[in-house]
């Protein structure tokens, strides 16, 4: 059985910690303790997250790698700002953190109506449904377009 | 016959491309390495949107006829095994020759006015583009924003572009490269053209290299903005600048710009020769969910230096076009060198002061898009075929060129 | 009075804070981080102190004392929370050329340095570099414009972890031995009960102990180089490391502290998987021959929670690279005895000259800060700081001798294996990608591959897709000069922090 990150117990620590001051902060709508001080991601990880974001490509879970701000796996929406190393940002209390996942927009379209057909027909793309495309199909001017 | 290509950049590769399947026996010189100068800078623009009508506005549709059946004979040819995205799953192991897609996208063109004087000036030029052929279909605000849902509120007219396209400039290159290899052409990369072989009647015979020296019976430049450098070395200089664009690049998000989207100065921009700074936004998405927000003009040399003042306008404009793109974070940014002509045409055609020297070259930031239609008209011309669009205006010999057009020396 | 600005507040920057101080010089100390010490004094924040921090550290004194000299110092400037985004090239280097339109625009709301914009030279040595930073929250917006224009330029950027990959290495769970050493010293959190140390280099040694000392049970360390080539790294005129003193007591403290906890060392072994679905639960080590092959039948599977993986080090070019500054073939930036770069005006210190840990990072700190201020070479501090500059350049060279990358590491990929972590570009279509376009550009085949064209930009795979496409095509010779470390943005900021005016965009459209 996996155990995750978790705080150094302050009883046990030699370091002898200060209390420090208690905050929370939310994830997906779900809320953690932290201290202040401590950054978004560690709070994160001391909390039991391990991943907080879906690779683009293949989907795959990522949380914190490099831990010092130069990977970007971390990144999730902090306050309504995307992209926020989560490593290196400071946690403050009531901050709303959003996980963030950017799938791949979908390959484009086929360059001609002859293979148009072959196009369709390959195995679906493996990374989450991309959001409905507001100029579709049922777009006069998208069904224009293709037809010029 | 043999045929010297100097430049393995998109123009020299579709010219190798084109050449070698008539059955010439085409050598390709490059200076560095193939697709990373120029050809590695822009964003693969395949517009007739930003062209008035004339001469490069007809080369602009003959290449967006030619386009779609160029990427589709690349498929087939080089076998796009790996997903257009180029990530995760989907690859073929073991297949060999896992080309990746060049990416070619018809996804059409979007150009927005954002100031109620550039109202009338977007509507008459596209009415002028009508007249000469282009799909160019003015629409409401309320429809500009079906096709483009976080436009902007303060724009104030648009005119909708289904033929413009995008495609990967790199990949499209190593692809035409990797074809016209398959026909047969041979190239010879880090090799740089130091001077001319003349035969005795005067003509260029070859060229001399870091390599040693190189006969044929035709030499055709394709050096982009370093052409007039390289044509100086064969004696006979065609007056190409160097004009450095720059382009940012935003973080992945989830797609939310559809089209290629420009502000109206577009079109002023690319068609001005002013040597001071100009931008105007071209905005789009690419296949790994990024945005390119381009781009600059400004003539300073071959300068590379980052200049903030620059990208500082260039994000200004792109903001003010697509609002929500003032919180998403600029990861990168690309810069390169257009090859600028005073006429604002292609030089396209044999020089009229030295047998044997054919120029493919001045596309300045259309080369992408101009690249395989440039390689069709020279194909022709060089095989006494009769071209499918009028060559003359991209003649080296045209009159609008000849006060800039030295002796030869 | 000269202004010396200084990138970086690790032990490099805070050596060369003091020295150019010392010298009677202005200086502004920027950092990313919120607090100075760099990744080697990584401490805890204000709100979470502690009695006895100490224990956390080797230096600590050193570092306080530093630390509050220079907090005290009113000739001595520090922000804090400063992220350099930019660095222009200024008109006294590089090629001629007209236009300079923006450099130094007087901006209201920016802290200069006073500089004016026209101002000719007046040091024969200034390189009329701009410097862009943004003091606020990490990644946030309408942080503080900073553009400075210094007379000398000190860049101390360190460097980050290098993580070779491995099947496995993207699962959550595989962290770098810097994130472990970074939430460990930074917050009192540990990355797992379980924990294999894995790669190469003395540096995981002190987070093996790190890790220790949070209560986890390391269940080893395992060194990629074999215990032969290590004694011929340490071992060979072992007189010169008696000179090394502290560098030597430290790394006998880390041994002992090994023994005390009964952690197993194991020389000449790899994590080479990572097991796991969601989260690693195991690995597996493999023995490997001399140059990091795994040796069949050696593999052994050990239920872990979390893995720290790194195989040395990846200076932080970008700044340098912006600068203009010549690097070395093994890049890192060139310098002189004087630690100037090739670029007016423009001196590095510490890991971004050569990876050499915190002494020598202090000795060529305080030697490029000495210069930077105008000081000469006879100096009596700087006369020390050059002694143990090369004593401990000696043993930087010991470290890459004993631990060095060798090639069979990437023998252990799958096809499947993820290269570069922001893209998923694996390893089996980055070999065939540049197989079938046969290019010799670095450029061209990064836009071909998107390997290292994430947000990341290359920071983690770079070096890993160099060697993996000079191992591909050994013969093709690079066309291009394309390096990773060309980063022109340093950072990602926001549009509205990049654009001119980004209230006024604001202001367009709520109206």
């Amino acid at each position: 059985m996996t155990v995750p990150p978790f705080p150094v117990p302050p009883s046990q620590d030699p370091i002898r910690p200060d209390p420090g001051t208690s905050i929370r902060i939310s994830v997906d709508e779900t809320e953690y303790p932290g201290r202040a001080g401590q950054t978004i991601a560690g709070v994160m990880l001391a909390a039991g997250l391990l991943s907080w974001r879906y690779s683009s490509g293949s989907g795959a879970p990522r949380g914190a790698f490099c831990g010092i701000g130069v990977c970007f796996d971390c990144l999730a929406t902090v306050n309504g700002q995307r992209d926020v190393r989560t490593c290196q940002r400071r946690a403050v209390d009531g901050d709303v953190v959003v996980t963030q996942h950017d799938p791949l927009p979908r390959p484009p379209r086929a360059p001609a109506p002859e293979s148009a057909a072959e196009s369709a027909s390959e195995p679906a793309h493996r990374s989450a449904p991309e959001p409905p495309h507001p100029s579709g199909p049922d777009s006069p001017l998208r069904e224009g377009g293709s037809g010029a | 016959m043999d045929v010297i290509v100097i430049g393995a950049g998109i123009i020299g590769a579709a010219v190798a491309r084109e050449l070698t399947r008539s059955g010439i026996a085409v050598t390709v010189i490059e200076r560095g390495a193939a697709a990373s100068a120029t050809s590695a800078s822009g964003e693969g623009n395949v517009l007739v949107s930003d062209k008035e009508p004339g001469p490069e506005l007809v080369l602009a549709q003959y290449s967006a006829r030619l386009w779609p059946q160029v990427a589709r004979e690349l498929a087939d040819e080089l076998g796009g095994t790996i997903p257009a995205d180029g990530l995760g799953g989907g690859h073929r192991a073991g297949s060999g020759a896992a080309f990746p897609s060049i990416e070619f996208d018809r996804k059409g063109g979007l150009v927005v006015a954002t100031t109620d004087a550039g109202i009338e000036p977007l509507r008459d030029f596209a009415a002028t583009q009508v007249a000469a052929g282009v799909d160019a279909r003015p629409v409401t605000l309320d429809e500009a924003r079906e096709l483009e849902p976080d436009l902007t509120p303060s724009a104030t007219a648009a005119v909708y572009y289904p033929e413009d396209a995008q495609v990967q400039p790199v990949i499209a290159t190593e692809a035409l490269l990797a074809s016209a290899r398959r026909s047969g052409a041979s190239v010879l990369e880090g090799t740089e053209v130091t001077g001319g072989l003349r035969g005795a009647d005067g003509r260029l015979s070859g060229v001399r290299t870091t390599a040693g020296d190189l006969h044929a019976d035709a030499v055709v430049t394709a050096a982009g903005p370093w052409s007039a450098e390289l044509t100086a070395r064969l004696g006979a200089p065609v007056p190409v600048q160097p004009r450095r664009g720059v382009v940012l690049v935003t973080s992945r998000m989830r797609p939310r710009i559809f089209h290629k989207v420009y502000d109206a100065d577009y079109v002023d921009a690319v068609g001005s020769g002013d040597a001071a700074l100009q931008t105007s936004s071209v905005i789009e998405s690419t296949a790994a969910g990024t945005v390119l927000i381009g781009s600059s003009r400004q003539r300073i040399g071959f300068d590379d230096r980052l200049r903030v003042a620059v990208l500082r306008e260039i994000a200004a404009k792109a903001a003010n076009v697509f609002p929500f793109l003032a919180d998403t974070p600029a990861m990168r940014c690309y810069g390169g060198f257009r090859p600028f002509v005073p006429d604002h045409l292609p030089l396209i055609g044999a020089d009229p002061r030295l047998p044997g020297l054919w120029h493919a070259t001045g596309h300045e930031g259309a080369g992408i898009g101009l690249s395989v239609a440039t390689a069709a008209l020279l194909r022709d011309l060089m095989t006494g075929t009769e071209p499918a669009i009028d060559a003359l205006p991209f003649s080296p010999a045209r009159p609008s060129l000849a006060e800039h057009l030295q002796e030869v020396m | 009075m000269r202004e010396i600005l200084i990138i970086g507040a690790g032990p490099a920057g805070l050596a060369a804070a003091r020295a150019a101080r010392a010298r009677g010089a202005s200086v502004t100390l920027l950092d990313a981080a919120d607090d100075v010490g760099g990744q080697y004094w990584r401490h805890l924040p204000a709100s979470l102190s502690a009695g006895r921090e100490d224990l956390l550290h080797h230096g600590w004194a050193t570092f306080t004392a530093l630390r509050s000299d220079l907090d005290d110092d009113p000739g001595c400037r520090i922000v804090r929370g400063a992220q350099v985004w930019a660095i222009e090239r200024g008109e006294t280097t590089g090629r001629p050329d007209a236009a300079r339109p923006d450099a130094a625009r007087p901006d209201a709301g920016n802290r200069d340095t006073g500089r004016p914009d026209a101002e000719p030279a007046e040091h024969d040595d200034r390189g009329g570099h701009v410097v862009h930073a943004l003091a606020g929250p990490v990644d946030g917006t309408d942080r503080e414009r900073i553009t400075l224009t210094p007379d000398a330029l000190v860049l101390a950027t360190g460097a980050h972890d290098r993580t070779l990959p491995f099947p496995g290495w993207d699962l959550p769970g595989v962290f770098t031995p810097g994130a472990a050493q970074a939430l460990a010293k930074g917050e009192r959190v540990t990355v797992g009960e379980r924990v294999a140390v894995a790669g190469a280099g003395p540096f995981l040694l002190p987070v093996a102990a790190s890790l220790v000392q949070t209560g986890t049970t390391v269940v080893g360390v395992f060194e990629a180089s074999r215990a032969r080539t290590l004694a011929a790294g340490w071992l060979s005129r072992p007189w010169r490391l008696a000179r090394a003193g502290k560098k030597g007591a430290e790394l006998a403290g880390y041994a002992a502290g090994q023994l005390r906890h009964r952690i197993p060392y194991r020389t000449g072994t790899a994590v080479i998987r990572a097991h796991g679905t969601d989260a690693v639960t195991a690995v597996t080590v493999a023995k490997l021959d001399r140059d990091w092959r795994p040796i069949p039948g050696t593999e052994r599977r050990i239920p872990v929670d979390a893995v720290c993986a790194g195989h040395g080090f990846t200076p932080r070019l970008e700044l340098a690279v912006a600068a203009g500054c010549v690097l070395t073939g093994d890049s890192f930036v060139a310098v002189d005895d004087a630690q100037r770069t090739s670029e007016p005006g423009v001196y590095a210190a510490g890991e971004i000259t050569g990876i050499g840990g915190v002494e020598l990072a202090m000795a060529e700190g305080s030697i490029a800060g000495h210069h930077a201020a105008g000081g000469d070479t006879g100096t009596s501090p700087v006369r020390a700081a050059r002694v143990a500059r090369g004593v401990h350049r000696d043993i930087a060279r010991r470290i890459e001798a004993a631990h060095g990358i060798r090639p069979g590491w990437s023998s252990w990929l799958d096809d499947d294996t993820v290269i570069c972590r922001c893209e998923e570009v694996r390893h089996g279509p980055l070999r065939d990608t540049a197989a079938a376009t046969a290019s010799t550009s670095l450029r061209s085949l990064k836009l071909s591959t998107r390997a290292g064209l994430g947000i990341c930009q290359g920071r983690m795979c770079g070096r890993t897709v160099d060697a993996l496409l000079r191992q591909h095509a050994p013969h093709a010779h690079r066309n291009d000069n394309a390096t990773f470390d060309h980063r022109p943005l340093a950072f990602p900021l926001r549009l509205a922090e990049l654009a001119d005016h980004p209230k006024d965009n604001d202001r367009k459209e709520s109206a």
